[in-house]
């Protein structure tokens, strides 16, 4: 058991480190590599608790997929950092209001963790890991719960990866006018008599092409 | 408890090669090979003439567009990891409940198409 605090203490404090660095870092694309190790070592942690599956899922999801579309914003965006330090002061009664009530809500957290809220209560989801000798994987226990005892809210979550698509696309998606684009119906179903027109030409004049061939 | 952490053993000594051979190549340079700095040699390249600007520039916003509906694809795979995983034990009911997970993300999964969000232009 002395390995696993070792490993805890390792990843717990290269996870505080990489937090650090994230608010620390001066280039934003240092701060987001930051938030990547400071995702790995919270996996790592997940590992220590006997969370395999949420660690494999963090690995996937949050470094693969939103730590990538961090990278996306913050070189998509093109601010003036110079402009954004100016604007610490401005802004600083409003992030500490958001980390206060961050800290406070940890803080009750803490306080009544031992508070029962009835059957489904803090009691009964804080322990994700089945008994090890019950012989159920990690995912297995979690198979078993989110499809049948908590169908309402894995449907809620449905709804709202719905919403979350349905909103980048209303939010984002512009269509160049006047793109040309391939029409495979369009092209096959042309044939030799709409598109070739054979046309006489009297010698010394000049024939303009009627429209109906075009 | 044990058990499962023994599992990842592989796992950790597997990531120390990984530290030990990414630093030996790191490192292993500044001590063997010749060492004659110039800022020519890590300016940027442009064949022939001069660098018009930074490479940080702006990005089209439909990479972002095209990542947030990966992401949401991803998450739907995640979910249907544990199901398959536990599809024995869940009955009829842990079946149809996923079946109406994916055809409210089908739902969404049409109207991106039909809108041509998967399309580039």
């Amino acid at each position: 058991m002395t390995l696993v605090a070792v490993f805890f203490y390792l990843f717990a404090i290269l996870c505080v480190v990489a937090g650090a660095g994230v608010i620390l870092a001066r280039n934003p694309v240092h701060a987001v590599l930051s938030l990547i190790l400071a995702f790995f070592n919270a996996a790592g942690l997940f590992v220590l608790l006997g969370a395999e599956f949420l660690a494999m899922l963090l690995v996937i999801v949050y470094v693969g997929a939103v730590a990538v579309l961090f990278l996306f914003v913050v070189m998509m965006l093109d601010v003036d950092f110079a402009e954004l330090k100016a604007g610490f002061i401005k802004n600083a009664p409003f992030g500490l209001l958001v980390a206060g009530v961050v800290l406070a809500e940890l803080i009750v957290l803490f306080a009544f963790r031992d508070l029962s809220l009835g059957a489904a209560g803090v009691g009964a989801v804080s322990s994700p890991v089945p008994d090890v000798n019950s012989g159920i994987s990690n995912v297995d226990a979690l198979g078993r719960l989110i499809y049948t005892k908590y169908a309402f809210f894995f449907q809620v979550s449905g709804l709202i990866l719905l919403v979350a698509m349905i909103g980048a696309i209303v939010l984002t998606l512009r269509h160049k006018t006047g793109v040309k684009r391939q029409s495979i119906s369009e092209q096959v179903s042309r044939n030799p008599k709409d598109a070739v027109e054979v046309v006489k030409v009297p010698s010394g004049g000049a024939v303009i092409p009627s429209v109906e061939g075009q | 408890m044990t058990q499962l952490l023994t599992d990842y053993l592989p796992i950790i000594i597997f990531l120390g090669v990984a530290l030990f051979i990414a630093a030996a190549l790191m490192i292993a340079p500044f001590v063997i090979a010749v060492s004659n700095p110039d800022p020519e040699k890590v300016s940027a390249y442009e064949c022939g003439f001069e660098a018009f600007d930074d490479a940080r520039m702006r990005f089209d916003a439909r990479f972002y567009l095209v990542a947030i509906l990966f992401i949401i694809f991803d998450l739907e795979m995640a979910f249907l990891f544990p199901w398959a995983a536990a599809f024995r034990e869940i009955g009829l009911f842990g079946f149809w409940s996923m079946m109406i997970f994916l055809g409210v993300l089908t739902v969404g999964f049409i109207y991106e198409w039909k809108k041509g969000a998967l399309e580039w232009d």
